[in-house]
């Protein structure tokens, strides 16, 4: 399958934080033909790619993503709703699915506004203020729909100039597909290496997957594949990140610093397109949780460069995505030749 | 379903063809007389002996227009037609003639300061992104003046519902098709005009070149019968049939006129209800007050969300807007 495929059917699917089960057997169907793929208890999957030696190498992607989730039921149908990780204001005059045990499609309208007072007018608006319209009565609402069903933003996959993307959840299934670029590139390839690719689960409510997964597998070095700002109009004036330059490689405390240089040199050799990014304290990815798992564990942060973060229009470069995957690859390949201790001592 | 081909149609104003071909192509069977005007209305005349009635529909829909480039690639735009501020953000529009796909993004919600929290959006700090690499490429994909248009897809929706882009007024244009389907007694004539939604400009010339005795105006009008919105200004229901005008911000409705389309919806057991808002405005503001002026009336189907990305309207509402119309017109001799 291609990435842009694969990241094609991720993000039309719905994986809220605490069911990333519901993606485990399309997952699994993907996964298999590179290692074998089992599921945890909070719903991290595993993908194990077997290696010859003991060493053990943890590759990281969330699988969770933001969303919305039904509060309380109103009169004819409308549902009120609160956002986990998400902006109301992205959420204004979007079509929804909410997750019932039928999928129920939904609206999200704001009253006219010229029924706004000044004040609605100049301000943002808020959950509060939000209702979706199934246009069902609630009798038929409440066959279907209970409190705490989720929702999301439907929005159909988006081509856009320079092999851009703009989708939803493209935070982390980005991540994901990049993982799946690397399986690929390492397949027939005699690795001593044991790989374990993970797709961690409620990374978007505090990296919680992380934390258990870094400790079932007890890596001997931990890789987490997030998404970044970018730099542009809507992203972070204090990174230099572009969409299309390829994985930005995170710099600061939570990062290795002779495996941070290890990846930068196999970049350099293998001419893959990368950048950099400071990150001086919390990365605020799974990378955070993996470092501090057990003894501790050498980590890094590769982060595939996107705009308009957590909306249903997040805008992502396929080829960054398969630079990270390549990039990966070629890093375990060479990783595979060394020996552990002279890469992680001090 | 023609109203899904109506509704998913891309006529902006001021760049109505899209609908009026599809128009044009469904009406010509059924008239006597068919024309584009120069304005870019169409006009069709059902000959008749009866009075003159003139009966309208708006072609255009709210939509966007490109006026600028930013360094970055991003392209600036402003509205076309009257779209809240707060619509724009994370949808994905259609750009020009070419279709070029772009979405208008939003800053991250993690990056935001407090104060930006709270902030409403203006279309000042708003832009379209095509993924263009820089300002130079954009500007081999996008011309200044290119409209943009939402990517909403029709559909139905809930219990007897539909939802898609454009309701207003597409809604009216499927209605009065319907209507030329029919025969009347009446001298018929109907105008499908272009740009309502910038200030009913394209009804002025159809209805002087028409100067009818009875001004028709079909809609789709403001229902705000939200929960969370006070019922006294819901200004329709949904699903409670056709809503008849009594004011408007343009038009003060002819009070025969409207009885006697009342007294024809009781008849035929139509239901109806009144237009409980006195803001807004279409047509037949413009209809009344070109030459001698003419006795106007306004039938309107109640949309939710108009002037946005997606609205939603009842089926039976639609079906009995249409029901009303035509008997009303059979009624006139």
């Amino acid at each position: 399958m291609e990435e842009k495929e694969f990241l094609k059917k991720l993000t039309s699917s719905f994986s809220p934080s605490g069911r990333e089960d519901y993606l485990y057997e399309e997952i699994k169907k993907v996964f298999e033909p590179y290692g074998e793929v089992s599921i945890s208890n909070i719903n991290n999957i595993y993908v194990k790619r077997k290696g010859s030696g003991k060493n053990k190498i943890m590759i990281m992607a969330h699988l969770d993503e933001v969303a919305l989730i039904i509060t309380d039921f109103s009169k004819d149908g409308f549902l009120k709703f609160k956002g986990i990780g998400i902006d109301p204001k992205t959420l204004v005059s979007q079509e929804v699915i909410i997750n019932g045990k039928e999928d129920i499609s939904g609206v999200i309208g704001i009253k006219p506004p010229h029924l706004m007072n000044e004040e609605e007018k100049d301000k943002a608006v808020t959950f509060q203020s939000l209702l979706i319209d199934t246009g069902l009565s609630t009798e038929k609402v409440k066959e279907n729909i209970s409190i705490g069903t989720f929702a999301y933003v439907k929005r159909d996959f988006t081509e856009l100039l320079n092999n851009n993307v703009a989708c939803k959840s493209a935070d982390d299934k980005a991540g994901v597909v990049a993982m799946f670029s690397c399986a690929k590139g390492l397949e027939g390839k005699d690795l001593k290496t044991n790989v374990y690719f993970v797709l961690s689960a409620q990374e978007e409510v505090g990296h919680r997957g992380a934390k258990s997964a870094a400790y079932e597998i007890n890596p001997d070095i931990g890789i987490a594949i997030d998404v970044t700002f970018d730099s542009g109009k809507f992203g972070a004036d204090d990174r230099e990140n572009k969409l299309g330059a390829g994985p930005s490689v995170c710099i600061g405390p939570n990062c290795h610093v002779k495996l941070r240089k290890m990846i930068i040199e196999t970049a350099k050799e293998c001419n893959i397109p990368y950048q950099v990014e400071v990150e001086p304290g919390n990365t605020g990815t799974d990378a955070w949780d993996i470092q501090i798992a057990r003894e501790g564990i050498p980590t890094l942060l590769i982060s595939i460069p996107e705009k308009y973060m957590h909306t249903s229009v997040e805008v992502i470069a396929i080829d960054d995505i398969k630079n990270t995957g390549l990039l990966l690859a070629k890093f375990i390949e060479k990783l595979d030749n060394m020996s552990l201790e002279e890469v992680l001592c001090f | 379903m023609l109203l899904e081909k109506l509704s998913n149609a891309i006529s902006p104003a001021g760049y109505e063809g899209e609908v009026r071909n599809i128009i044009i192509e469904e009406i010509k069977p059924y008239v006597d007389e068919l024309f584009v005007d120069r304005m870019g209305n169409i006009i069709a005349h059902k000959k008749g002996k009866g009075k003159r009635v003139l009966v309208d529909a708006h072609m255009d829909e709210v939509g966007f227009i490109i006026i600028g480039y930013n360094d970055d690639g991003t392209l600036r735009f402003t509205s076309l037609g009257g779209v809240n501020d707060k619509i724009p953000p994370c949808k994905v529009l259609y750009v020009g003639n070419n279709k070029i796909k772009g979405v208008v993004g939003l800053k991250p919600i993690h990056l935001q300061s407090q104060e930006d929290r709270k902030k409403g959006i203006n279309y000042e700090g708003l832009c379209i992104d095509i993924g263009a690499k820089d300002r130079n490429e954009a500007e081999k994909y996008v011309e200044i003046g290119d409209y943009a248009v939402f990517d909403t897809k029709f559909g139905y929706f809930g219990e007897n519902k539909v939802k898609g882009k454009a309701l207003d007024d597409r809604i009216g244009c499927f209605i009065l098709i319907e209507a030329l389907k029919e025969n009347y007694s009446c001298d018929f004539y109907a105008a499908f005009n272009i740009q309502e939604e910038t200030g009913r400009r394209g009804a002025l010339g159809s209805s002087f070149r028409i100067d009818p005795e009875i001004g028709i105006a079909l809609e789709g009008t403001v229902c705000a019968d939200m929960p969370n919105v006070p019922e006294h200004i819901s200004g329709t229901y949904l699903g409670r049939g056709p809503a008849i005008s009594i004011m408007d911000g343009t038009s003060i409705y002819d009070v025969s006129l409207r009885e006697e389309i009342e007294k024809t919806a009781k008849l035929s057991n139509i239901p109806y209800q009144n237009r409980r808002a006195a803001a807004g405005g279409n047509d037949a503001g413009s209809m009344h007050g070109v030459k001698e002026g003419c006795r106007v009336a306004a039938i309107s189907v109640p949309s939710r969300y108009i002037h946005s990305s997606v609205s939603v309207a009842s089926i039976s509402d639609i079906d009995n807007g249409k029901k009303l119309l035509i008997k009303f017109l059979q009624g006139i001799a």
